[in-house]
């Protein structure tokens, strides 16, 4: 009498020493191999939707179409008048025809402008393609900058993706405290937008009794100090240049050993910023960050080589945190919170440890339950349950899907619903041995009886599997994920494996033809 | 161990008038009080904040309540226990769409001098994406069911997927009403409880069906009440233990598994229960109101099975060239 090995018992070895393998990294934690990545509501960690605010880009594009003008028409001589941006275009009158052929030129250099011209008077715009380029290209240099920024932020893998046609998606695992978080907040919001604008020095003396209509009229703009609230300043409403030409940007210190921040700019910036600081000594000139004033230090002479300094109250820490957002580049359009989910690390873990007691006290039930109902065959179906569960551990470690809150109740309800395979199978073995056919026939018409139930039956439950995973969001995705591998993996272990066992056991069960011991079946054989 | 007899048939076609009278009146009383009550839907789907917030001492509810009141941001807002007297749940309709200062900021302001607290969760869900997930977990609903009907009905005669369907909407509105009528916040947890629902409701009834199926080729009995009654008896101890195991798993989940996952347990606990009944009560009884014609069936199958053979014989006939 000897037990027999068959090819699926062998194939049934090979998948849990698959499943122990690949899941002992994550069970016992080693260093080496893949590990389940834990999700964020179990480990703790920042979920954030952020739209993107990209009617605001093509605003800003206009502005610094608005700023090339005047920069050329500076440098080439050219007297413009009724220079202006509004919300979708920008005009401006060249005073003598003459120009208009160096004007024309240097507009054909600008991407996607339309240009319109009557005589004298030009109106430039986007067209609606134009507009949509642009407002993709905002969420892109979004995308772009918010992964750099984090990048340097030092936190543990941050993704940063494009969900959609217009959101993105950040998740930041593994914040440890309520500040951290707010700090990552504060970095991913910052515009950083930097401007160098001039200080209306004519008329700044009127600027507290200035409307903002009125500081249109003269092409200003009215802008508070950053630090000290209620303090004005009136300067030039087409900004010198601004931060899209700065090429660094890193903490430094004052005389009294104050941080602040130096930043340095391109060729063609420090050009125009030479240019501009060398006709304008003896003015002031205002550093904006983001809208609002920093400093506005008077010009004492032309400043070449391109650098500068943004002083404020800062601590090294934010002035680190600026650094890193100036370098990184300005957000072209604002962008806006449209879902958030955070979780605390002590939530994570008080929830990793509820699931885990209902995880373990389901399990032993059901094991408890099979040994009573149908003795050996309980057994036998207990050992594929136990492979189940190796196998999905294995297969999410192996493909780094995320185990998420719903996936650990995915997992329970797999204990539960994997079962069943072999409940299907005892049934019929046992109604076949009431029949009273050999042991022999029973096991393999029962198995054969009960394929096509089982199949149904699981197939359609991992269609409701899909479309969850499809359709799902975040959390729920795990479960489906959990879910789906349990199906399959039961069908590996509950009807292959267990088949296995019985034809290796079977010699032995007819030799003792106890059947109420192996298929707890009163009825002798 | 055994539940049930081998020998001991069970005539539950004889109560077939009495459970789907039972069975209409509790899809009725669902659809009730989905209408009157509605469902209570949580941050995912309406929009609106969660901050679950942990003090280290039993929280007085009364006095952040009042700490609460003045603040506008807070206007309208629940303010409840959550699973221990140190957690309190607080839920606004409203959200905000400041990245850098949000909700839960604002909470951890607002809440400075009612004791040591620990902001642990902020669920900020802003309308656009509610509206999205709303309608996402529809189609989500939707689609489900249709891809189950299909491979049901390519399986199965289309009586038999007609009669899970109904079956299935009579189990997926039960639980709906359970939810409306415990107030249960509905969130993209319950949508998934919802969808398990969908599978294993489907589960169950087609493991009988299939019996049912293969009762009508093997038993010999042509009178359609009695293949259905000894079809659902042999498949009596599997429904029952898979149900009693699969129950007790998610009544531990809904003891053990914390407060968070306690609606999704709660759904499924509603779902087993009403999903086991409806395969032994609801789906089998339809399928015989539909009336299947057993002999037509056979005869079916027998001429298929001749056409078979005819096939097979014609092959066989041409492999050896005697054709």
């Amino acid at each position: 009498m000897g037990m027999k090995l068959n090819y699926r018992i062998v194939i049934f070895a090979l998948a849990i020493a698959f499943g122990l393998f690949f899941s002992a990294p994550s069970l016992l934690q080693l260093e080496k191999g893949a590990k389940i990545t834990l999700g964020l509501d179990l480990q703790g960690g920042l979920h954030m939707l952020l739209g993107v605010k990209t009617e605001e880009a093509i605003v800003s594009r206009l502005k610094s179409v608005a700023s090339s003008v005047k920069h050329f028409s500076n440098r080439e001589d050219i007297l413009l008048d009724e220079l202006s941006a509004t919300e979708d275009e920008v005009s401006f009158v060249v005073l003598d025809s003459d120009d208009a052929p160096a004007i024309d030129a240097m507009l054909k250099g600008i991407d996607d402008l339309t240009v319109n011209r009557e005589g004298e008077l030009y109106h430039l715009s986007f067209s609606d393609e134009a507009v949509l380029k642009i407002q993709a290209q905002a969420i892109e240099q979004a995308i772009e900058t918010i992964r750099n920024r984090l990048d340097q932020f030092g936190l543990a893998e941050p993704t940063v993706a494009r969900q959609g046609e217009e959101k993105i998606l950040v998740e930041l695992p593994g914040i440890k405290t309520a500040e951290d978080e707010k700090r990552a907040r504060e970095l991913i919001s910052r515009a950083a937008k930097l401007e160098l604008m001039a200080v209306d020095e004519e008329r700044a003396m009127r600027v507290y009794q200035m409307s903002d209509a009125e500081a249109a009229e003269y092409g200003d703009v009215i802008l508070e100090d950053a630090e000290r609230p209620g303090v004005k300043y009136l300067v030039r409403e087409i900004p010198i240049l601004d931060g899209g030409m700065l090429t660094d940007a890193s903490v430094g210190f004052n005389q009294n050993n104050k941080p602040l921040i130096n930043f340095s700019l391109d060729s063609e910036g420090a050009q125009i910023f030479g240019d501009f600081t060398g006709k304008n000594v003896g003015n002031r000139l205002a550093v904006v960050l983001d809208g609002k004033v920093m400093s506005d230090p008077v010009i004492n002479e032309r400043i070449g080589g391109g650098s500068g300094q943004i002083s404020g109250q800062y601590t090294v820490s934010s002035a680190n945190d600026l650094a890193i957002a100036l370098r990184s580049g300005a957000l072209l359009a604002p962008i806006f919170l449209m879902e958030k989910r955070s979780v605390g690390p002590s939530l994570g873990a008080d929830s990793i440890k509820a699931s885990l007691v209902a995880l373990v006290g389901g399990f032993v039930m059901v094991i408890l339950f099979m040994i009573v109902y149908y003795r050996v065959a309980g057994v036998i179906a207990n050992i594929a349950l136990v492979a189940n569960l190796f196998i999905i551990l294995a297969v999410m470690a192996l493909f780094g899907a995320t185990l998420t809150l719903p996936g650990m109740a995915g997992i329970v309800l797999t204990v539960g619903m994997a079962v069943d395979a072999n409940v299907i199978i005892s049934e019929r073995i046992r109604e076949f041995l009431y029949q009273g056919v050999s042991i022999h026939k029973a096991i393999e018409e029962g198995y054969s009886n009960a394929m096509s139930a089982i199949l149904d039956a699981n197939i359609t439950t991992l269609i409701a599997a899909v479309v969850l995973y499809a359709y799902g969001s975040g959390a729920v995705k795990g479960f489906a994920i959990t879910i789906s591998i349990g199906i399959l993996a039961s069908m590996l272990t509950a009807i292959l494996g267990t088949h296995g066992i019985y034809e290796m056991l079977e010699s032995k069960i007819q030799k003792s033809k106890d059947l109420n011991f192996w298929f707890g079946v009163k009825k002798e054989a | 161990m055994e539940f049930f007899k081998y020998t001991k048939m069970y005539d539950f076609m004889k109560m077939s008038k009495k459970t789907i009278f039972i069975s209409i009146i509790m899809v009725l009383t669902s659809y009730i009080l989905l209408f009157v009550d509605g469902l209570n839907y949580g941050v995912d789907f309406a929009g609106g904040t969660i901050v679950q917030v942990k003090y280290d001492s039993p929280a007085n509810i009364k006095e952040i309540r009042e700490t609460l009141k003045g603040d506008p941001l807070f206007k309208g807002a629940s303010i409840t226990e959550f699973g221990s007297p140190e957690e309190i749940i607080i839920r606004l309709s409203g959200s905000s769409q400041s990245i850098s200062n949000d909700v839960g900021d604002a909470t951890t302001k607002a809440l400075t001098g009612t004791g040591n607290f620990e902001i642990r969760r902020v669920d900020m869900v802003g309308p656009k994406v509610g509206n999205e997930l709303r309608e996402q977990g529809l189609m989500s609903l939707i689609l489900a069911t249709i891809g189950i009907l299909i491979y049901v009905a390519f399986r199965f005669e289309w009586r038999f997927a007609v009669a899970s369907i109904i079956a299935l909407v009579h189990d997926i509105s039960i639980a709906i009403g359970a939810l409306a009528l415990f107030q249960i916040p509905v969130n993209l947890d319950v949508l998934a409880a919802l969808l398990t629902i969908l599978g294993y409701s489907l589960n169950d009834t087609i493991i009988v069906f299939d019996r049912i199926r293969e009762g009508i080729v093997k038993i010999k009995s042509a009178i359609l009440s009695d293949v259905i009654n000894e079809s659902v008896t042999r498949t009596l101890s599997r429904t029952t233990l898979t149900s009693l195991t699969t129950f007790f798993v998610v009544l531990t989940l809904y003891f053990f598994g914390g407060e968070i996952i306690n609606a999704f347990a709660f759904t499924l606990l509603v779902g087993i229960i009403v999903g086991t009944y409806s395969s032994i009560f609801v789906a089998s009884p339809v399928l015989l109101l539909f009336g299947f014609d057993i002999k037509g069936y056979r005869a079916r199958l027998a001429e298929k099975a001749k056409r078979e053979a005819e096939k097979e014989k014609m092959r066989a006939q041409y492999e050896q060239g005697t054709v």
